[in-house]
């Protein structure tokens, strides 16, 4: 021990408390007495580093690690072989994205039976295999909530208004399985014109009062009169509605005869006045509404499985 | 060099400790601007499909990134089949090239966007943004009514332009430079990169998609929805076989 330790009141109490130990100091003093101790590392710890450095160098030669101009060492003896959808073999050196190409491989092998099963079943003889009911509609539950439900909500309960309800008995353009998936596959675009301008508020009002009558909610039979002569008539509403005004599913016009309402809210209105009010509103300003198509985004077998998923929600028909 | 001399010696201290830090940063960050496979090579017909942003989309990447949205959603999928499953193919670092900043992240508060374009219609786009529990009802997201009710400022796009082109972003300004574009990315898209018609494309743009159904202004939400709407369609990954993009790591 060098004399200025010794000299050190605070070091002498501590080798004097202690067992005698051979700890060096770093060897200068700043401000005169103020020394810094040169302890040896850790044992568990020296040792874990080396532990560490010893695994870069392994790690170095099995995966891609050093640069080298243009490229790089793409290590020795760790290779990933996968076989892509297209049925081409590739083995390459170890990598994360050939990784996901060996999990996607996996995956695909795995549900290659029970996808190659439901494309060539048909919808009903699908409904009567428990097995494969089962696999479509838990595929398509998930398919559902990444694609379908930021527009037609949980359980396919919809917007009214916005987007469509898919859980009743009411479908705009069809609802067989077929029907269902065409509207997936295709898109479609739904409009009816706007009336402002053609007719005036007084016979919208009476229009409204007629497809009330439609389903049997009207409560002013002389108006409601009034708007049957429009509704047939100068407003030309039946070359969409229908002269029933049950619509027609080849244009997605609505069916006016039931109490199933997708754009104007008549059900929450509680007044024959704020009925009127709501369907008045839609003749008013017409309605634009767009699936957007999913053929690009789906394949044909995911389209499928929706379209059983859909159907089964409640309302297929 | 004695361990005496850095201690005492405030200089020496600092220039060895910056050195010590950086090594890590250096020795993994700089290589990748020599490695030829860095940024993968996207090319359809010989042409280049990941293009700078429109001047609409430009701008409505800066309502983007004011409004914070980073905050809570990332642009960049893993190659992971969960990821792939949820939000798409993985993306390429080329895709986010001529982003600056870039958009990626870990924190995902809020779903991944990186392939968010197509998806949704527009009026879904719309209503999302300014009322989000309308349509997502356990969405915490924010509302941000103002985006479809303020006129977007766009004074300054040709500006925004040229200071994007100094770090990189081929925006064009000379004939020659837009001669360069067509080669590269055809010509409808090389017009759209023209910087001396900056303004023009993006009024041509706002009017001719109108974004938020709005017909008589061009608003904020009409350029955030015009950038959401191209956000990771840029590569057509069914023009490449499974796998393609496997061979640049």
């Amino acid at each position: 021990m060098s004399r200025r330790l010794m000299n050190n009141p605070q070091v002498n109490i501590m080798s004097t408390d202690k067992k005698p130990q051979s700890t060096q100091t770093t060897g200068h003093a700043w401000d005169g007495d103020l020394q810094e101790f040169n302890n040896p590392l850790p044992r568990w710890w020296l040792w874990s580093f080396y532990a560490t450095v010893v695994f870069a160098l392994i790690y170095w030669v099995f995966y891609p690690a050093w640069p080298i101009g243009k490229s790089y060492t793409k290590g020795v003896m760790n290779t990933v072989e996968y076989t892509t959808a297209q049925g081409k073999h590739v083995v390459t050196h170890w990598n994360t994205r050939a990784l996901y190409e060996q999990d996607m491989q996996a995956a695909r092998a795995a549900q290659a039976p029970l996808l190659k099963a439901l494309d060539q079943t048909s919808y009903a003889d699908i409904l009567k295999d428990a097995e494969k009911l089962k696999f479509a509609k838990s595929m398509a539950k998930v398919l559902y909530a990444d694609n379908c439900q930021a527009c037609h909500q949980a359980g396919g309960a919809g917007i009214i208004g916005k987007y469509p309800n898919l859980a009743d008995d009411d479908w705009l353009w069809g609802g067989s399985f077929e029907q269902i998936q065409n509207t997936i596959k295709e898109g479609h675009t739904g409009m009816m014109p706007g009336f402002k301008g053609r007719l005036d508020d007084a016979q919208i009002d009476a229009v409204a009062e007629y497809v009330l009558t439609l389903s049997g909610q009207s409560s002013d039979a002389k108006m409601s009169q009034r708007g049957r002569q429009i509704f047939e008539g100068e407003g030309g509403c039946i070359s969409c509605h229908t002269q029933k005004g049950t619509g027609n599913i080849a244009m997605g016009s609505a069916n006016l005869t039931d109490k199933i309402w997708t754009i104007a809210d008549v059900s929450a209105a509680k007044t024959a006045l704020a009925k009127r009010a709501a369907i008045h509103q839609v003749v008013l300003n017409g309605v634009t509404r767009k699936m957007p198509t999913w053929k690009e985004r789906l394949s044909p077998t995911e389209i499928k499985m929706l379209a059983i998923y859909v159907h089964e929600l409640g309302g297929g028909k | 060099m004695k361990h005496e001399t850095i201690e005492t010696n405030a200089g020496w201290l600092i220039v060895l400790t910056l050195l010590v830090i950086s090594v890590a940063g250096l020795v993994e960050i700089v290589p990748l601007y020599f490695i030829d496979d860095t940024v993968e090579k996207v090319e359809v017909d010989g042409k280049e499909t990941v293009r700078p942003y429109t001047p609409l989309e430009l701008a409505g990447r800066d309502i983007y990134q004011r409004e914070g949205c980073y905050l809570c959603h990332s642009q960049m999928i893993r190659p992971f089949r969960d990821e792939k499953l949820r939000y798409g193919h993985y993306s390429l670092a080329a895709e986010s090239k001529y982003d600056h900043p870039f958009q990626w992240g870990s924190k995902r508060t809020g779903p991944d966007l990186a392939r968010v374009g197509g998806k949704y219609s527009n009026e879904w786009h719309v209503q999302h943004l300014t009322a989000p529990r309308s349509v997502v009802k356990e969405s915490i997201m924010p509302n941000y009514p103002w985006l479809v009710k303020t006129d977007l400022e766009y004074i300054d796009i040709a500006d925004k332009m040229r200071a994007l082109k100094k770090v990189g972003v081929p925006y064009s300004a000379t004939r020659q430079e837009f001669d360069n574009n067509v080669k590269r990315f055809g010509k409808e898209i090389a017009q759209e990169l023209d910087i001396n018609a900056a303004e023009d494309n993006l009024i041509a743009q706002a009017e001719s998609k109108n974004y938020d159904g709005e017909r008589d202004n061009i608003s904020e939400m009409d350029a955030l929805v015009a950038y959401l709407q191209v956000l990771g369609t840029m590569v057509d990954f069914s023009k490449f076989e499974d796998g393609h993009f496997t061979k640049f790591r």
